[in-house]
């Protein structure tokens, strides 16, 4: 037993099982074939109006702030959903609305990442008092009911689309720091870390390259939630005319701006409310089946 | 021990157990057969994955979440528990057949006290009422020799020590006086000193009692002590089945024949050389965790020269992975210093310039936690090359290659494979690989070996000795394992309570006279002799010193 040769018989010198040979899209294919049919519902909802934010100026038959009827006109073969307080063409303004407001939200759910993310993980790696005064911020931050909070300091600053995202960004920018800090925590204790700071690695290292990639999971999901949330805290904001302002389409304050009718028995102003939740579930559906697939949770047989 | 006994308890014939994992079903256990008579001990032994827990737990009738009985039977007094009823098997376990878990720390309820736990499978089965399970339970402790009988059971479970949990662990199995206790790894989470006690709980458990048992384990010099008869597993099959002195004396397969040689290996040990300048000099350190807190080392003070190997050895606790804290500069001490060949290291590793920290690598105990999971291989060896030496391109990738090669593993097969598909003993060559890369002088090796199978483990300290050889590395090696103190170290620290209590060269400590605590933790150390542990407690009764059974 002197053979300095790795020992035949110990279970170290097994060869490791034969590598898949198969691209990273035949893989999500098959994961996708897989999925449950509430996924796939919500994958063609988002595809959908991805499609329709980015063709919005082929696929609307007017254009997005054009008046070409009378106001609140009735269904119609001119005017498919009828036309709003203006006259300007509902189902025109509802393709567009896709593009403004899913792409506003986007835009605001991507800043709240970065700001959220970045100090999150600053705080676990760093911890001491970098985390202390970080962390205490944050709990003022959200100590303050957040809708209310996001009125006040747009009539203060004004509502242009700069403010609103940058508003609504910076605080939900709290709730990412929340469990960015805490996802890292788990990650920082691990001995690979210990291993790359004894190395004399730097922060950006450390986080881009040791911590991030083992946290990006329970991130992506939060990114699906977040997005509804901040989707419908700019919906919410619009329809009391503080978000985004005439004459851009935009679905929040279509309900608004429709919403006399519901008492003739019209259903046009819940269109745009319908485009909404329907939105916001088909998220919720890629959220879930993405959790149950990385959390780890699986079928007991 | 009745050896011969007449009647079969647990008879199993051609087992076979299935687990769901990557999609698809595969064979755990391939057919297994045991007979089991009354009052017998039954060893299972084999490496990680040989399917022994599952065995285990399948006495029971009873298959983990993802795993189903395939095929076989398995018959427990008559009663064929593979087609009973939910109903019928709930009334045999904790009654008739019970189960001793690894970690006794997670396996009690932490809410409730040791003695209502012990109640509650009593009171279950309706063998008796709350005050019979109090007063047994009572009689039990004493019996097992716990401190302090009266009161001990009510206690909660983190108000005890974790020796104790386990001792408390094994007397609940027995609360319904089962026919049957299947104990799985009942010592592996121990300290030597600790797993002693343990271990004579058992044994006169199931002696006083006549009840039969299943003991899985990975330690042969354990099983050694405990069994009437041992059954070697591998991938699921049976190796070998014979009782415990043909099995240890006489071993007919050959892979039996390998498990019983690993304790063999030993490194030609070198005489200290009368060295100017030692490589690493920790001088009269004290360190604490925080301020105002007791400190954790006290005046530890040693040197490693160029080329040795010192091994710490001590209990958990002991202070012995603390001063790696120290020597890395993750934990700056309160008081004293530390030398790099003559060149005081600055406390806290912020301020060590980035030679220093090359100088001193660490391998750590755990190799799942020590690389990063979601790097290829390529990266975790290549990541020092760059940062230290600023190799890139061809140049790394040849070194990459070299380095694969000390490590002996095929670089083409692994480097560009993520750590989850190696097995742990790759992961740890990784890990040196890792260390090496950096060109150290000194690497600190933290439990390397102990979450490995022994020939795994085996093969990972040739693999050290050999680089130490070619490299001239000088090794700090953490371990509560004296076996491998035994095959490694040149010489030997001994740490308790953060004190060093004796070092030397490895015969000088391995060699009487002992200091007191030395000698407790040499003599508990189990051997592949079925007859040590008497020969230890004979010895200590003897001494009237320190009892086995005594905290």
């Amino acid at each position: 037993m002197t053979d300095t040769k790795s020992n035949p018989e110990s279970a170290d010198a097994m060869p490791p099982p034969p590598r898949r040979n198969e691209s990273q899209v035949t893989v999500a294919l098959r994961e996708l074939r897989k999925a449950p049919l509430s996924a796939k519902i919500g994958l063609l909802i988002i595809v959908t109006y991805i499609f329709v934010a980015i063709f919005a100026p082929a696929i609307a038959p007017y254009g997005e702030s054009e008046i070409v009827g009378p106001q609140f006109d009735l269904w119609s073969d001119t005017n498919l959903l009828g036309t709003d307080h203006l006259g300007r063409d509902m189902l025109t303004r509802l393709i567009y609305g896709a593009r403004n407001t899913v792409g506003i939200a986007l835009i605001t759910t991507l800043l709240a990442f970065v700001l959220g993310g970045t100090c999150g993980i600053l705080a676990a790696v760093f911890s001491g008092w970098i985390d202390q005064l970080l962390s205490r911020v944050v709990d003022v931050l959200m100590a303050i009911p957040s809708l209310i909070f996001a009125m006040l300091l747009l009539t203060i600053f004004g509502t242009s689309i700069v403010n609103l995202v940058l508003i609504i960004g910076i605080l939900d920018s709290t709730r990412v720091f929340r469990i960015a800090r805490a996802v890292s925590l788990n990650v920082v204790v691990m001995d690979f870390i210990e291993s790359a700071r004894l190395r004399g690695e730097g922060f950006a290292w450390i986080t881009m390259r040791e911590v991030l990639p083992n946290i990006m999971p329970p991130l992506v999901a939060e990114f699906g939630l977040r997005f509804c949330f901040v989707f419908l805290t700019i919906s919410a904001l619009s329809f009391l005319g503080l978000g985004i302002q005439p004459p851009t389409a935009d679905w929040g304050s279509m309900v608004r701006d429709t919403s006399t009718l519901i008492t003739y028995g019209d259903i046009t102003p819940l269109l745009p409310a319908a485009a909404i939740a329907i939105l916001t579930i088909g998220v919720n559906f890629v959220v879930d089946w993405f959790l149950h697939k990385t959390s780890g949770l699986k079928e007991e047989h | 021990m009745s050896t011969n006994s007449q009647e079969v308890l647990l008879e199993m014939r051609g087992l076979k157990i299935e687990g769901f994992s990557e999609e698809q079903w595969h064979q755990i256990v391939k057919g297994v057969d045991i007979t089991l008579h009354k009052g017998e001990v039954l060893g299972l032994i084999g490496e990680s994955g040989a399917g022994k827990s599952t065995i285990g737990i399948a006495a029971m009738g009873y298959a983990k979440p993802g795993c189903r009985i395939n095929g076989g039977s398995i018959k427990f007094d008559g009663i064929e528990l593979t087609t009973a009823s939910e109903e019928q098997k709930r009334k045999l376990r904790g009654a008739r057949i019970a189960y001793v878990a690894q970690s006794a720390a997670a396996s009690f309820n932490p809410a409730h006290k040791l003695i209502d736990q012990f109640a509650e499978t009593v009171i279950e089965h309706g063998v008796g009422s709350r005050e019979q399970a109090y007063k047994d339970a009572k009689e039990l402790y004493k019996r097992i020799r716990m401190p302090d009988p009266d009161q001990i059971g009510f206690r909660y479970p983190h108000q005890v020590s974790g020796g104790q949990l386990q001792r408390a662990m094994t007397a609940m199995a027995l609360s319904c006086r089962p026919d049957l206790i299947i104990f799985d790894e009942p010592t592996t989470a121990l300290d030597v000193t600790t797993q002693i006690e343990v271990l004579v709980t058992i044994r006169d458990i199931v002696e006083q009692f006549n009840t039969a048992a299943i003991y899985i384990t990975h330690d042969l010099a354990v099983v050694a002590q405990m069994a009437d008869r041992i059954k070697v597993l591998r991938y699921g099959e049976t190796v070998e089945d014979a009782d415990t002195r043909t099995m240890l004396s006489a071993p007919t397969q050959d892979y039996t024949k390998s498990l019983w040689a690993v304790r063999s290996f030993r490194k030609e040990v070198k005489a200290p050389p009368p060295e100017p300048t030692p490589l690493i000099k920790v001088e009269n350190v004290t360190a604490t965790y925080a301020r105002g807190l007791l400190p954790v080392l006290y005046n530890v003070d040693f040197e490693i020269n160029r080329g040795h190997t010192v091994a710490v050895v001590g209990e958990s606790g002991s202070g012995k992975s603390t001063t790696a804290r120290v020597i890395t500069g993750l934990l700056p001490p309160q008081e004293g210093k530390v030398y790099c060949d003559g060149e005081e290291l600055p406390r806290d590793y912020h301020r060590r310039t980035k030679d220093q920290l090359r100088q001193a690598q660490m391998i750590y105990q755990s190799a799942d936690t020590a690389v990063n999971p979601r790097h290829k291989i390529r990266d975790i060896i290549g990541r020092p090359l760059s940062f230290y030496l600023g190799l890139e391109g061809d140049a790394k990738d040849r070194r990459l290659r070299e380095l694969m090669d000390m490590i002996e593993m095929d670089a083409d097969q692994f480097l560009d494979r993520l750590p989850s598909e190696l097995s742990g003993g790759q992961k740890q060559r990784i890990c040196i690989a890792r260390a090496l890369a950096a060109e150290p002088s000194f690497i600190i090796c933290d439990e390397v070996t102990s979450a490995l199978d022994q020939l795994v483990a085996e093969g990972i300290l040739k693999l050290l000795d050999r680089l130490q050889q070619e490299l001239n590395l000088a090794y700090m090696f953490i371990t509560h394992d004296l076996a491998t103190v035994r095959a490694i170290a040149d010489e030997v620290i001994v740490m308790l309570q953060g004190r060093i209590v004796e070092q030397g060269p490895k015969e000088e400590i391995f060699s009487p006279p002992h200091h007191e605590y030395t000698e407790l933790l040499l003599s508990s150390v189990p051997e592949m002799d079925p007859d040590w542990m008497d020969r230890v407690l004979e010895e200590r009764r003897a001494k009237g010193g320190i009892t086995a059974a005594g905290n």
